[in-house]
């Protein structure tokens, strides 16, 4: 799960990083108030979206004053900000994040992972801060710098002096870096995050650290055991489909096809979508219906694929290990008569009980196109969608 | 000859008396393999479908002599389960269960070392030596005793890929599913490795996805010991980037973990990669004539 970075940042400071004072505002209003209680100087106007890359779209604005404020917010609510990472339809700005200006002398990266090859979460730090994080691994890999952290004992204080010290900090800065570092930790593990950047960690003129931006995501699988954390989900970041699907535990990601696609599982629904591209078609969508799925999933599933209209074909693939292919057919064909299904359907089913399965279908009467092999499946529904 | 389980299996399933448990179970048994009993705790010393049920793993192993555990236990407790197989001295685990925290696996992993336990998944199919044993939730009917093995990160795709050999008419030794998680007890190039020294499989299936460099790390293994033939495929070639694809490790991150990077890895280490996931059969049949 995604938070908005002054959701990110109230967690941060509450494990002791410190960040600048600043106050979420949702109308223009707000955010002249927010100006005026951080002392009516220079504020910093920044769009709260899930995704990087704000001020190059307009999404940051440092500004003089609260009537500047006002007219910086005013100006962002409302917008969509496309940046590199929200794809080309944007995201609409909501919300905006007030904060004190600070005047500043460094601009450093600081992010946190869990490795999937050591196994270890990792911490790494960068003189480059401020740009695009990914770039720089890119091209000059070797200008980050990382330390993997004890699985049971956690980040030790010399691993931060390490990376402080390859950040260039010297002083009493490398202290005050030491202290953020393991704050960061505390807060990635108390938080069960998956991915935790602070793009950039300033040094302020002050000689201050301080955590200027702030992006989290949290492990899904952990929520459940952090509600405060769930209370931070904002749907309207969300596919309104998307978030649909997750209620019946249906696994679909909106793409920009027109086959609709309802397979069983996720790595053989990745398939699908590839054998589809590979006949010459578009996949309108993933959808895992998961490993046992039962008739009034099967019935959402459609429903949530034919809301998206630009489906002209559905392809279905399931594999029944577990999930019988009659149950599956009952469940296509009451789906298919409740919701007056127009398009043209495609199933491909193997496993338990697959004859009886296509023998229901063919009695149904009923507009389905059945296939034994993926490539004939796909091949099929890409003639059907065209 | 096959890889992990085989007749002299003695299976424990922990979360025996939950709904998924008992099927799998009664599943598994039908396949031939030797079930021997099963924990859930507040249930020691009754019996469930036949089975003995124990409090813990240490009381079942000591009564049954359990060599083997696959874990059908819910989320919150999967990791916990993982630790107690490991604390009692089972040579294998195979957890099934899906939606582990990350943090509480690399903590149970963590506990794990040096105990000699090798640990399958978690959120995985489980394993299947055709025509002697299972733990997990592979079908047993799709398989046919031959001489391929599979290594997936994925469940049904491996089931894909076992009808494909089968309809080929090739068999399998022992199909493998790793799981798509993030953090996972055993790899590509640990199952690659026990496929190389089982005499019995002669090639190799391995479908991976996309997100993190397992495939990348596994095809650097190949080209440097691998001796056997391998078709390759790679799930998440129209993915976009940033989307979590269903299983938790399945994301383009950064622009990293493309299924692009993977297929050229391994070609490069002489994999046949196939495009399409309905070559898998053919391109094995081929390589292997």
């Amino acid at each position: 799960m995604k938070i908005h970075e002054y959701q990110g940042k109230s967690i941060l400071a509450r494990h002791g990083v410190a960040v600048p004072r600043g106050f979420v505002a949702f109308t223009a209003d707000e955010a002249r108030t927010h100006a005026q209680t951080l002392g009516g100087g220079t504020v910093v106007v920044k769009a709260q979206i899930h995704a990087g890359g704000r001020g190059k779209g307009g999404g940051v604005k440092v500004v003089a004053g609260p009537d500047a404020a006002e007219a910086a917010a005013k100006a962002m609510l409302g917008m969509t900000l496309v940046t590199y990472q929200t794809g080309p339809a944007g995201q609409v700005v909501s919300r905006v994040l007030v904060e004190e200006g600070l005047q500043m002398t460094r601009e450093m990266y600081l992010g946190m992972v869990i490795d999937r090859s050591t196994q270890k979460i990792v911490l790494m730090a960068s003189q480059e801060g401020g740009v695009e994080i990914e770039k720089v691994a890119e091209e000059t890999p070797g200008k980050i710098h990382k330390v993997f952290v004890h699985q049971a004992l956690g980040l030790q204080p010399f691993q931060a002096r390490q990376l402080a010290f390859k950040l260039g900090l010297s002083g009493d800065e490398v202290k005050k870096a030491v202290k953020l570092m393991l704050a960061v930790y505390d807060a990635f593990v108390a938080s069960d995050a998956a991915l935790l950047e602070i793009n950039p960690l300033v040094v302020t003129a002050g000689g201050d650290l301080i955590a200027l931006d702030a992006k989290v995501n949290f492990d899904d699988n952990a929520l459940y055991r952090h509600l405060d954390i769930r209370e931070f989900r904002d749907l309207a970041e969300e596919d309104p489909l998307e978030v649909d699907a997750s209620k019946f535990q249906l696994n679909y990601i909106k793409l920009d096809g027109t086959i609709g696609c309802m397979v069983n599982g996720a790595g053989l629904a990745m398939a699908t979508m590839d054998i589809i591209k590979l006949a010459g078609g578009e996949p309108a969508n993933f959808l895992d219906v998961g490993g046992g799925a039962n008739a009034e999933q099967i019935k959402n599933a459609f429903r949530i694929l034919m809301s998206d209209t630009s489906v002209k074909a559905v392809l279905i693939n399931i594999f029944g290990g577990i999930l019988r292919c009659d149950v599956l057919a009952q469940g296509v064909i009451a789906a298919v008569t409740d919701l007056g299904v127009r398009v043209p359907i495609v199933i491909r089913m193997e496993g338990t009980n697959v004859e009886t399965g296509k023998q229901m279908l063919k009695e149904s009467g009923l507009n389905f196109t059945t296939a034994d092999a993926m490539d004939e499946a796909a091949a099929k529904v890409v003639e059907l969608a065209s | 000859m096959s890889v992990l389980i085989d007749k002299s299996t003695r299976l424990l399933v922990q979360g025996l008396t939950g709904r998924e448990g008992t099927f799998h179970a009664k599943q598994a048994q039908a396949y031939g393999t030797n079930v021997v009993g099963g924990v859930t705790p507040g249930k020691g010393g009754t019996t469930h479908e036949g089975w003995p049920v124990f409090n813990t793993v240490a009381d079942a192993v000591a009564a049954t002599g359990a060599n083997a555990t696959v874990i059908f236990v819910p989320p919150p407790g999967g990791a916990d389960a993982v630790m107690e197989a490991a604390d009692a001295g089972v040579a294998l685990a195979v957890c099934i269960t899906e939606g582990i925290p990350t943090l509480d696996m690399m903590r149970a992993l963590t506990f794990m070392k040096g105990s000699g336990m090798r640990l399958i998944g978690p959120n995985c199919p489980g394993l299947i030596s055709a025509g002697r044993a299972k733990a997990g939730i592979i079908p047993g009917h799709i398989c046919k005793e031959g001489r391929v093995g599979i290594v997936s990160k994925s469940g049904t795709l491996t089931y894909e890929a076992i009808h494909q050999l089968t309809a080929n008419g090739l068999g399998q030794t022992t199909c493998i599913g790793i799981g798509g998680d993030p953090l996972i007890g055993t790899s590509f190039i640990d199952a690659l490795s026990l496929f190389a020294a089982d005499p019995e499989t002669e090639a190799v299936v391995m479908i991976g996805e996309i997100g993190g460099s397992a495939e990348e790390e596994a095809a650097a293994y190949i080209k440097a010991t691998f001796k056997k033939p391998v078709v390759g495929f790679i799930a998440g070639q129209t993915a976009p980037p940033g989307r979590r694809m269903g299983h938790a490790g399945a994301i383009i991150a950064g622009g990293k973990g493309t299924a692009a990077e993977k297929m050229a890895a391994l070609a490069d280490a002489g994999v046949r990669v196939v495009n399409s996931p309905a070559d898998i059969g053919r391109a094995m049949q081929d390589l292997l004539k």
